[in-house]
């Protein structure tokens, strides 16, 4: 990556980097799960509604890998391997039913508008200005989500269970969600990010008010898997981006 | 899945000040997804401010076989358009 080597005698550029990787490749790997729905969600209603949201992030993620790369998301979106992606592991999840789908989205939305709350009073410009615009569409995606999870959890006993599966299948992605390691670390110390330890109790509550509306149980909690931040991917992910990257690694100068 | 849930009608107002106009329907579980469903479908390009959905059973509608004793004895009253007036060329937007 010339972009990496370029940075890579400065440690906090690098930790800048890797900060705008992560954040922007979970919006990017959310997107192109989301949009996989297009054409076979269970209505027309939210086959759009999944799209919007797949729009909104993708969006985001191009904002967020544009400003990585000198302007060039595209690079990093499509020419980048496996190893080099930094979203977190819930992301990259298998769609699976809409139960799933579901609980991903409340379980990663919810996440990201603490967080993004926070960060759009980052110090740095960026931060704050792709913060506060995506903080509105955030809030839609957590409140569509949290919405779904009442009427699927409170609906039939076949979408309830359907909704402890999938909770049983997501829950041990939330811990990575609140890990600091050394990069995030050191973007904490510059005030620039928060600590997303600092709004944990905040979430869990969050989301236990919503499984309690929607009649499900917080799941016990798990042995976490971690990994995704530091590029160890579940399988998952390389499926994903054989898809999403096919085209333009095999005619690099297609135009349309 | 979509053919179990009520359908609604969807009422989209484009700007302050104007009435909320008919754009077309959804069908959803209930009230508040309605809402969503219709945000979801029909604002996605800036087209509104504010929306209303209505159950579509809840709407009373006319007879289509009753239209000609409902609309035809309006035909012959076209003193009934106030088109008999001249109207200023100051005058905008009538």
């Amino acid at each position: 990556m010339p972009v990496a080597d370029e940075l890579a005698d400065d440690p906090l550029e690098d930790a800048y980097y890797d900060y705008l990787l992560r954040i922007g490749d979970d919006a990017l790997i959310l997107g192109q799960r989301l949009s996989e729905w297009c054409g076979h969600a269970p209505s027309v209603e939210v086959d759009l509604s999944l799209a919007n949201m797949a729009l909104d992030l993708i969006g985001q993620a191009t904002h967020i890998l544009n400003q990585a790369n000198n302007g060039d998301g595209d690079e990093l979106a499509f020419k980048r391997d496996v190893l080099d992606f930094r979203n977190c592991l819930l992301v990259e999840q298998p769609n699976g039913d809409f139960a799933r789908t579901i609980v991903r989205q409340l379980l990663y939305s919810t996440w990201q508008h603490l967080l993004f709350q926070q960060l759009a009073e980052s110090r740095d410009p960026f931060l704050s200005a792709i913060a506060s615009k995506a903080v509105k569409e955030v809030a839609y995606h957590r409140e569509l989500a949290s919405e779904w999870t009442v009427r699927l959890g409170d609906g039939t006993d076949e979408s309830a269970a359907r909704m402890r599966d999938a909770l049983d299948w997501c829950w041990r992605f939330v811990p990575e969600l609140f890990e600091v390691d050394e990069a995030l670390e050191e973007m904490i110390a510059r005030q620039t990010v928060p600590d997303p330890r600092s709004f944990e109790r905040e979430y869990r509550a969050a989301i236990g008010d919503v499984l309690a509306d929607a009649k499900l149980e917080m799941p016990a909690d798990q042995r976490p898997i971690l990994g995704g931040r530091r590029g160890h991917h579940s399988e998952h992910l390389g499926h994903l981006l054989a898809v999403m990257q096919y085209l333009p690694r095999t005619y690099p100068d297609a135009v349309w | 899945m979509s053919s179990d849930w009520p359908l609604w009608e969807v009422f989209i107002r484009a700007k302050g000040g104007l009435a909320h106009r008919h754009v077309g329907s959804v069908h959803a579980p209930d009230q508040e997804l309605a809402l969503r469903h219709a945000r979801d479908t029909y604002t996605r390009r800036l087209e509104g401010v504010s929306l209303w959905v209505v159950k579509s059973t809840d709407i009373v509608a006319s007879d289509p076989d009753e239209a000609g004793p409902l609309f035809e004895p309006a035909e012959d009253k076209i003193y009934r358009h106030p088109t008999f007036y001249d109207i200023p060329d100051e005058v905008k937007h009538i």
